[in-house]
């Protein structure tokens, strides 16, 4: 009897805690999908680029899953905006959103602190800002991004998987000088190279992510290097640097691609001539809809870290020919991130687990 | 060349020429007029003095951009380097101006003689301006990226909150706006020596012939210029509280745009600051109602120039009739 009661009170006790931890926070970060009412709210989304095929599926990716959470009823309206890569145009397109009363804010910054004052602005202006795929600065905006070093870590991992600790000679395909999506991947390969003490840099060009950049930039260098063995690349520019290698009549060394089209074909095509295998990884430009989701669930009360990270998506040997398929030519490897997988993602990052990947297609 | 800057006349006794003058200026007036109308009409709440603080915010550098451009354009120049000299002084002031005001100003001052010294380069060698200042664009932009490889860097809180700043009566950008465009028009279009100016890049002989040192002008426009990109490189990094290179490229050829919009042209001489001010409003705007608009994103970068175009075609069908 006098068990039963300690337990009864036990329990009582453990729930009236549990309800209280509850009250305090609200919704707990770990909860999954916040259930907030966001039907009245307005969601922005700020482009910085909207000139090639990744942001034209970035954006598409934005609109449709946009569409669809108004027609679900989960938010009001959505808009895009786009600043045809001129960072003060975004600026005062960002004040434009908060005349026109969003609720929130995504924003693929063109710069990582030039938006700032537009970001505070915001900001103070109660809107939630999400950035995402930029390192913004300004301490008030949520950031969504991948982690640039463990996507050098991963190019060069799998450069040694293929090369071992031979000396080999490694170029670098950057993106813009002075770009800080830039400077922080460049960053992460410094760090990975440390830990592959045979492999040496012989040179570094900036390609753009474009491979028309990427091709002439490296035509340009490669009489002046030595034998290449592995290509490190920023997205974009895989397909650009192997013709400049063509055209040189250099055996073709591994290239990390980008998720591209246009590269995951090359890939195909010399892997069925002789066997050339490589490795591809990249942003999704469904990226948009992870940023959608949190600005969304932010909304709706769920708590959630200042910076979340997002999986890369990574295209190895045996997947190739499944994630081929699932391009259209000219575009990117993209892959859908409905509510669910958003708020587990948020949960990883809050909990610190393994992020949930993207799977193969089947 | 000479043709043109003959034709254009400035005795103020003419009445036709005064008109032309008036719709050069008031064309791309009417188009803000008429842009600002449309975005009320969505959005009333934008009627007001935050409303307008939002809209033109961004605009203040630009104006200043815009203004050190016309200076070179009124020698007959084209000056492709503005916007990475802006993008370098973000950089400069978001670096030193909080912790080394002193460095910060002998930046300033050195660059600022740097540019007044390719202006002479320009001069003396009889050097095409648009080649130059190419290869200097090229320099700013590789000083800016060795300084700050990445953005970063803050701006003084005085700085930051001086653009903040709500003054009574209208908003700090229109403000700037008015004054920049009082003072050019004082200086350029009413002073006896902005003649003098003018006709540098109208017709540098007669000037010459007129007892006038046209190296010494160039060399006093070329730092102006300078000058107005330094504070327009100020007051962007007020706005953005930080410093980038690749901030500003766009407004090198913005600042072309809003020259030739507010009735400037390409043959030197003819320029008006108040004309080059309301067109840097007006091309600023046009981003912002395109937004308002809700117009599709990849509608967005060709729909800008659209309205550019239809600006300029309008200034131009008027200024054939005013003839």
């Amino acid at each position: 009897m006098s068990r039963t009661r300690t337990a009864g009170r036990a329990f009582l006790i453990a729930a009236l805690l549990s309800c209280t931890t509850l009250a305090t926070t609200g919704a707990r970060a770990d909860d999954g999908v916040a259930k907030g009412d966001t039907s009245a709210k307005k969601i922005a989304f700020s482009n910085s680029y909207a000139g090639n095929s990744f942001r034209q599926v970035m954006i598409k990716s934005f609109e449709e899953m946009g569409a669809k959470a108004v027609a679900d009823k989960q938010v009001a309206a959505t808009a895009v905006v786009s600043s045809n890569n001129s960072v003060t145009e975004q600026a005062s397109q960002i004040e434009n959103l908060i005349l026109q009363g969003y609720d929130a804010i995504i924003v693929l910054a063109g710069s990582d602190t030039a938006l700032n004052g537009a970001i505070k602005d915001a900001c103070n202006a109660g809107i939630t800002v999400v950035a995402f795929a930029s390192g913004v600065t300004e301490p008030c905006a949520y950031v969504v991004d991948y982690n640039l070093d463990s996507y050098a870590k991963a190019e060069l991992d799998f450069i040694s998987s293929k090369l071992g600790d031979k000396p080999a000679n490694i170029l670098e395909i950057r993106g813009m000088a002075g770009d800080g999506f830039d400077k922080r991947l460049h960053e992460g390969v410094e760090k990975a190279m440390k830990a592959h003490a045979s492999y040496k840099a012989v040179g570094e060009v900036y390609g753009q992510w474009t491979a028309t950049v990427a091709q002439k930039e490296v035509s340009g260098i490669l009489p002046s290097l030595p034998q290449v063995d592995a290509v490190l690349t920023q997205g974009g520019d895989g397909y650009g640097a192997a013709q400049a290698f063509k055209a040189a009549n250099r055996q073709l060394p591994i290239i990390i691609m980008g998720n591209r089209q246009d590269e995951l074909a090359l890939w195909k095509q010399e892997h069925d001539a002789s066997g050339y295998q490589t490795f591809s990884l990249g942003a999704t430009p469904s990226v948009s809809q992870v940023a959608f989701w949190v600005a969304q669930q932010i909304l709706a009360g769920k708590q959630v870290p200042k910076f979340v990270e997002v999986p890369l998506l990574q295209i190895n040997q045996p997947d190739l020919d499944a994630w081929l398929k699932t391009v259209p030519e000219g575009g990117v490897v993209n892959a859908e991130y409905p509510q669910e997988l958003v708020a587990k993602i948020i949960d990883a990052n809050v909990k610190k687990e393994p992020l949930p990947g993207v799977p193969a297609p089947k | 060349m000479s043709d043109a800057a003959v034709r254009a006349p400035r005795s103020p006794s003419n009445a036709r020429p005064a008109l032309l003058n008036a719709l050069q200026v008031g064309l791309p007036a009417i188009a803000l007029l008429v842009m600002l109308a449309i975005i009320f009409s969505i959005r009333p709440a934008a009627m007001s003095y935050f409303g307008f603080h939002l809209l033109f915010k961004l605009s203040v550098p630009l104006v200043f951009a815009a203004l050190a451009q016309m200076m070179v354009i009124m020698l007959g120049d084209i000056d492709l380097s503005n916007g990475a000299f802006v993008g370098l002084i973000t950089c400069v002031t978001a670096l030193y101006l909080r912790d080394a005001p002193a460095l910060a100003a002998l930046c300033y001052l050195v660059l600022i003689a740097a540019y007044a010294g390719f202006g002479l380069l320009i001069h003396s060698r009889q050097l095409p301006s648009i080649i130059v200042t190419l290869g200097m664009s090229f320099i700013w932009l590789g000083i800016a990226v060795i300084l700050l490889p990445a953005p970063g860097g803050s701006a003084p809180a005085w700085l930051a909150s001086f653009m903040s700043w709500q003054p009574p009566l209208m908003p700090l950008s229109i403000w700037l706006a008015a004054l920049a465009a009082l003072a050019g028009h004082l200086v350029i279009s009413r002073s006896s020596y902005g003649v003098v100016l003018r006709g540098a890049g109208g017709n540098p002989r007669a000037v010459e012939r007129a007892g006038w040192s046209v190296i010494g002008i160039r060399v006093a426009v070329y730092a102006a210029a300078g000058l107005l990109a330094c504070l327009a490189g100020l007051t962007l990094t007020g706005l953005t509280t930080s410093g980038d290179a690749n901030v500003a490229p766009a407004y090198t050829l913005l600042g072309v745009g809003a020259v030739i919009l507010g009735g400037g042209a390409f043959t030197g001489g003819v320029v008006s600051p108040v004309g080059t001010v309301i067109g840097a409003l007006t091309l600023s705007l046009a981003g912002s109602l395109l937004s308002f608009l809700q117009v599709p994103p990849t509608w967005q970068i060709g729909a800008q120039g659209v309205i550019l175009f239809l600006v300029l075609a309008g200034r131009v069908l008027l200024s054939e009739r005013a003839r």
